[in-house]
């Protein structure tokens, strides 16, 4: 291999040192990007002492701070909270967004670009602008902290981008297909039930992880919005910063204990999500 | 029995008219194409008539009946896609079941009717597979089982075989042939090959611009064009088109001046020529020939030798003129060359490039598909081989 590479010509000898360089780009990027999560897992495995000493990669772990957190508070509750909340709110949108991108995608009219572009908007709106009118009307019509309400707001939040996302899905499956389907007796529902949902799937499951994944991450809504009952596991991490201080040790492991569901869930769902991200543009 | 009336159809995308007025009756058991340039309209028409895509005005008649509001699957129609548009997660026999699956046919039933279009089209080994485990000639042959298994009244296929490499089309336009034969049914054909065209049609239905230029069988088209498009569009290599000045008109036909001076009378009918209108002559390359005597001369600037035949295309002044010829003359590029034809065969065309009317008609003009096969079958077992 060496001895190959040496023999090449001079011009294809610099693309190992290109490629090295890139490499090593990547890796310090993905570790810049990864460090916080990885300082955070070994800080859980910290006493408190060693937490807030010199920063240090050897010590001796301890489940001290995961038995202090199991001990207060029922971290089973507020994970049930996170997953019934994510996964509500990921069906509720995705039950509004599939018409709403076959109606765009297969039926387009002048203005369908505009309102896709339009929806999109919204999500550059910061969400504070509209937290007292949310609130009141929460307070108003009894929505506040119940899981309910939080399904509703993460729908909202996510629905764009749920509508986006199906929508250059639908876009990239071929028409003749769901044509053949019409030609051969199916109605529309026959249609996107037989033919169209079947054939986007994976689209689907990428859109819908991606949902999961953000409502399960979303912190402004839920701390507004939840006190107690339907507090999910954002809520509970932030519970941990107490006005008596902030116990690094005991937040990293509640922490952990928080992303560690949708992280592993992510790690299995890679290939989906990449696809889902790069948004139907790499097949 | 399934007859199509076509009554002064017009399709408009917004401000663009695609269609513009066609007219056109589909007779039981006919083998119709639709042909001409991409982007004539001959796609839509068909999906008009499938019901994929509405009429802007006119009517759309199946058996008599009017159909424009009537959905694709209630046509009585089967149409076979360009792509072939399979259901790529079902199984072939999913795929050809799949319509009556919809309809709420019994599994048994369902499974003895896919069976029987599966012999038809040789596809029993395969029913077990899905499409992306096909070649593309057994895709085209699940999309044409689909067809049949709905027993429809009227076939649409719309460029089935401009996906297939050129072997398997030749063999799939003898199945498709031998189909029509065997399910005698009405079929409409889209294609811009004009061999398929020819090969396969009762009835060629020429289209360009949104409208039908003319409407015929094979042979009518050939030997009879109605207008210089038409006399361009069928014949493959293209017609040879010459501008020529009129001479004088008589009984006889339409005497005009070649390039180069001589005279040549056409038998055409020219009363309706105005004085001094500009005219066209077209001769197709076969229809020439190589003639130390001929009235026409150029410089051969490409030569291709097919075997049997070479094409020569011959410089004449401003024009490159295509000769079909032996396949073993003996010249060679910028060898300059005599040619001519003859009279009959040649098509004169008036400022407007409408054809004007043969004295005589070609003998086999009016020839059908039933003629030909009329002709062949006593033959064959006697027959030379």
């Amino acid at each position: 291999m060496t001895t190959h590479r040496n023999s090449a010509p001079a011009h294809t000898r610099s693309l190992p040192i290109r490629q090295l360089v890139l490499t090593l780009l990547g890796w310090s990027i993905a570790l810049i990007i990864f460090f916080p999560i990885l300082w955070m897992v070994l800080t859980g495995f910290k006493t408190e002492t060693a937490a807030i000493a010199d920063p240090s990669f050897i010590f001796s772990p301890t489940l001290e701070s995961y038995q202090a957190v199991q001990a207060r508070s029922g971290y089973a509750r507020f994970a049930l909270n996170s997953v019934a909340i994510a996964f509500g709110s990921t069906l509720l949108a995705l039950l509004i967004a599939i018409p709403s991108a076959y109606a765009m995608a297969f039926l387009p009219t002048k203005r369908t670009k505009g309102t896709l572009l339009w929806m999109l908007s919204t999500k550059m709106l910061p969400p504070v602008g509209v937290l007292v009118p949310i609130y009141l009307i929460f307070r108003d019509v009894g929505l506040l902290d119940t899981r309910t309400g939080l399904i509703i707001i993460y729908t909202l939040m996510n629905l764009p981008i749920v509508v986006w996302m199906l929508y250059t899905f639908f876009k990239d499956m071929p028409k003749d297909i769901l044509e053949a389907g019409r030609m051969d007796g199916a109605s529309t529902l026959q249609e996107v039930f037989f033919l169209l949902l079947p054939l986007t799937l994976p689209g689907i499951a990428s859109t819908g992880l991606l949902s999961v994944i953000l409502s399960w991450n979303e912190a402004f809504w839920s701390l507004n919005l939840t006190s107690s009952k339907a507090a999910p596991l954002t809520a509970y991490i932030a519970s941990f910063s107490s006005p008596e201080g902030l116990f690094w040790a005991k937040l990293s492991a509640a922490s952990t204990m928080a992303i560690a569901p949708i992280l592993i869930l992510g790690w299995m769902t890679q290939k989906q999500m990449v696809r889902g991200l790069t948004f139907g543009a790499v097949k | 029995m399934a007859t199509l009336q076509l009554k002064n159809i017009t399709k408009q995308f917004g401000d663009t008219k695609v269609i513009k007025g066609i007219d056109l009756d589909v007779n039981d058991r006919e083998f119709v194409v639709f042909v001409g340039p991409s982007g004539c309209g001959k796609s839509t028409l068909m999906r008009m008539i499938a019901g994929l895509e509405s009429a802007s005005d006119g009517d759309i008649l199946i058996n008599g009946q009017r159909m424009n509001e009537v959905g694709p699957a209630d046509r009585g129609l089967a149409m076979v896609f360009q792509s072939y548009a399979l259901y790529p997660h079902m199984t072939v026999e999913g795929n050809m079941g799949f319509s009556m699956r919809l309809a709420g046919v019994p599994k048994e039933e369902r499974r003895a009717k896919v069976l029987e279009a599966a012999k038809i089209l040789q596809l029993e080994p395969l029913l077990d597979r899905k499409p992306k485990a096909l070649s593309g000639g057994q895709r085209q042959r699940v999309a044409i089982g689909r067809a049949i298994v709905r027993n429809p009244s009227i076939f649409l296929f719309d460029e089935p075989l401009s996906n297939l490499d050129a072997a398997l089309r030749v063999q799939m336009r003898i199945e498709l042939a031998r189909l029509h034969e065997e399910l005698d049914a009405t079929m409409i054909y889209v294609t811009h090959d004009q061999i398929e065209a020819m090969t396969m049609a009762d009835k060629i239905v020429v289209l360009h611009d949104g409208v039908v230029e003319q409407v015929g069988s094979p042979m009518a088209l050939y030997h009879h064009p109605r207008n210089r498009f038409v006399a361009g569009f069928i014949g493959s290599p293209k017609m040879n088109f010459f501008s020529v000045e009129q001479h004088s008109i008589s009984s006889d036909g339409v005497t005009v001046r070649l390039p180069g001076g001589r005279p040549c009378t056409i038998p055409v009918a020219g009363e309706q020529l105005a004085r001094d209108e500009a005219l066209e002559l077209g001769i197709r390359p076969e229809h020439l020939q190589l003639d130390e005597n001929g009235p026409l001369s150029g410089q051969i600037k490409v030569l291709e030798r097919l075997g049997g035949q070479t094409s020569l295309y011959v410089q004449m002044g401003e024009l490159l003129i295509t000769i079909m010829a032996d396949g073993d003359v003996a010249y060679r590029v910028n060898d300059t060359v005599q040619f001519g034809f003859a009279a009959e065969r040649a098509h004169l065309f008036d400022a407007q490039g409408v054809a004007l009317e043969s004295l005589s008609q070609h003998p086999l003009a009016s020839l059908t598909r039933q003629d030909n096969r009329a002709a062949t079958e006593p033959a064959a077992p006697g027959g030379q081989v």
